[in-house]
């Protein structure tokens, strides 16, 4: 019933596992623009999960309430069969939440792999002052940090630029080391805001290959945004589709693009 | 070797020694500053209040006694009893801890997100009120301190080069304990800063909040640490300085100086902050000591700003900040 192009194996065949991340009746406003309005989805463990819909129909608004940024009015978040109480991003992303960004939030000054291993502060255990006195241990531990790193960046085809200060590179290498850095948390669920936006059909390629195989390799459940309808239905297992804050459609992707109202949001329709 | 060389190479290493006590307190600004972008106007007077605490500490001090006696008609001065220099440094650092703390929570936290100006603004405010508050605990007069710290002329130094040069060198032993510890400060932070995770937390928050708080890091508790940190170097500092001049209410002006330090070493480069401060030290001694005959003298009043001026005009970002990095 769900999988993706030819190429993706069913997804009964891959590890898709219960729901790990429920949204339930999501209302989302500022001020008197209702951003989000009672949308209600799930996410399986082990699924690629898309939100597609056109420009301003609340898809990043729905990333950031998932990753902490934004707080719902209404609605609950369930994440692995808990409710979810009121969390700050950085408690979200220790949690085992990563996320990109849009328009990339990376440390422009700090070199790809210092970049990366920022990915890890929460995986790291030495309290300050144990590093400051038992510098053997915080060694120890950041050698063995730098082992998971560097095959992320191996994973990545990142090596060459490993020590270029990623305000140097361009755009589409940015987006892989953003990749990176989330893939190097080893989140339970990676969320991808618009990965592929700005790129061209090579650097896309190069990127649903890397999300497709993350998923495959470390089984990572990821939820992602897009609103170039081909790319998503190639990639992903199941689709919700949003328009004006309303949730429009939900389903594997053949059954989406099928369905009425979804063609009626992306190509428009005479109203009278 | 002629007189005139040799003395100017002596007072090239007074300015060299001079120059450290300078980079101690341009240290703080630069920590601070790196992390969250904020140019901390209170750091002066954080050295003078860690000093202060570290006396009050030490010669027993009843914090508040002025207030206390006035409220209460009592005359209670001292505790009568001496605190061990050890066990009175660590007591200091905890106050600047809570500190740090007290002004994360108080004043950061209902700030964030604010323009930098505004950030500034909070903590000129932050240094009057730490002015005050340090006058009303520990007292507004002159204090000793006396950390047991090697002071005066080091013989040593000035007999050996009595015996190469036939001129002895006037080098003042606290100022060679200055540039140790100077020297072990920025070893230690550095490596705190490159290898550490907090260190590299620290670095995160200095480069994006947003993407700082996707990764995890509490923004925070990380201010709290900077902070912390920044107090420490205060109290280094402030006990080097202290020591030097006595502990009263100038010791704050030295920030001042901290200034075209800053301008040469740039704002975000801590080993910027070292040559910085060496640099004004030498430049301001020597300059004295070549030039100020000539215009009358009092030239270490102005020449740090002279030079930090000139800078400004072809070398905005410093000898060592940041270049920004922009793609079009």
């Amino acid at each position: 019933m769900t999988g993706g192009g030819e190429a993706r194996p069913a997804a009964e065949d891959r590890r898709i596992g219960p729901a790990i991340l429920e949204m339930r009746n999501i209302t989302l406003r500022f001020g008197g623009v209702t951003a989000i309005h009672d949308i209600s989805f799930d996410v399986r463990e082990g699924e690629i999960r898309a939100i597609i819909g056109p420009n301003g129909a609340g898809k990043s608004s729905m990333l950031n309430v998932i990753s902490g940024f934004y707080r719902p009015q209404e609605g609950e978040v369930w994440f692995r069969g808990e409710r979810r109480r009121r969390l700050r991003p950085y408690e979200v992303a220790r949690q085992g939440i990563a996320r990109t960004f849009q328009n990339i939030a990376l440390f422009q000054g700090m070199s790809v792999l210092d970049n990366i291993m920022t990915g890890r502060l929460n995986l790291m255990g030495a309290s300050i002052l144990a590093q400051a006195l038992w510098w053997g241990r915080a060694e120890r531990e950041e050698v063995a940090h730098r082992g998971k790193v560097e095959r992320i960046i191996d994973f990545l085809e990142i090596q060459h630029v490993r020590k270029t200060p990623v305000g140097r590179l361009p755009y589409g290498l940015k987006k892989r080391v953003e990749l990176a850095r989330a893939l190097a948390a080893e989140p339970r669920i990676l969320l991808l805001d618009e990965p592929m936006a700005g790129m061209n059909v090579e650097e896309k390629e190069d990127m649903c290959r890397f999300i497709l195989d993350a998923n495959d390799e470390f089984g990572t459940t990821i939820v992602l945004i897009e609103h170039d309808m081909g790319v998503v239905m190639d990639l992903s297992d199941r689709v919700v589709v949003m328009d004006y804050g309303r949730k429009i459609a939900d389903g594997p992707p053949e059954t989406v693009r099928t369905d009425r109202a979804v063609i009626d949001a992306y190509l428009g329709v005479a109203h009278g | 070797m002629p007189d005139q060389i040799l003395f100017a190479l002596e007072v090239t290493l007074n300015g060299l020694m001079a120059g450290v006590l300078y980079s101690l307190v341009a240290l703080g600004f630069v920590l601070i500053f790196k992390a969250s972008g904020i140019f901390n106007f209170a750091q002066g007077v954080m050295a003078l209040f860690a000093a202060l605490t570290l006396v009050g500490f030490q010669t027993g001090q009843v914090p508040f006694a002025h207030l206390v006696n006035v409220l209460f008609g009592t005359h209670v001065e001292h505790f009568g009893w001496t605190m061990p220099t050890l066990a009175a440094i660590a007591a200091t650092m905890a106050v600047m801890v809570v500190m740090a703390l007290l002004v994360e929570r108080l004043v950061l936290k209902g700030l964030i997100n604010q323009a930098p100006i505004i950030l500034f603004m909070a903590t000129i405010g932050l240094a009057y009120f730490l002015e005050g508050f340090g006058d009303i605990m520990w007292g507004a007069d002159i204090k000793r301190l006396e950390v047991g710290l090697p002071q005066g002329l080091s013989e040593t130094i000035d007999a050996a080069t009595f015996a190469w040069f036939g001129y002895g060198f006037f080098i003042d032993r606290l100022d060679i304990v200055a540039a140790l510890v100077a020297a072990a400060l920025v070893v230690s932070l550095t490596l705190f800063s490159q290898y550490t995770r907090h260190g590299r937390a620290l670095r995160a928050v200095a480069d994006d909040h947003q993407a700082a708080l996707s990764v995890g890091i509490s923004l925070r508790a990380i201010w709290v640490l900077v902070w912390s940190i920044a107090g420490f170097v205060a109290l280094v500092a402030g006990v080097m300085w202290g020591t030097k001049l006595g502990v009263q209410f100038s010791l704050s002006l030295i920030a001042l100086k901290a200034l075209p330090v800053l301008m040469l070493g740039g704002f975000t480069s801590i080993p910027g902050a070292i040559i910085g401060g060496l640099i004004v030290g030498v430049g301001e001694k020597l300059f004295e000591f070549a030039v100020g005959p000539l215009v009358g003298g009092a030239t270490e009043n102005w020449f740090a700003y002279m030079l930090a001026l000139v800078f400004l005009l072809f070398r905005p970002q410093g000898l060592f900040g940041e270049r920004i990095i922009e793609r079009v």
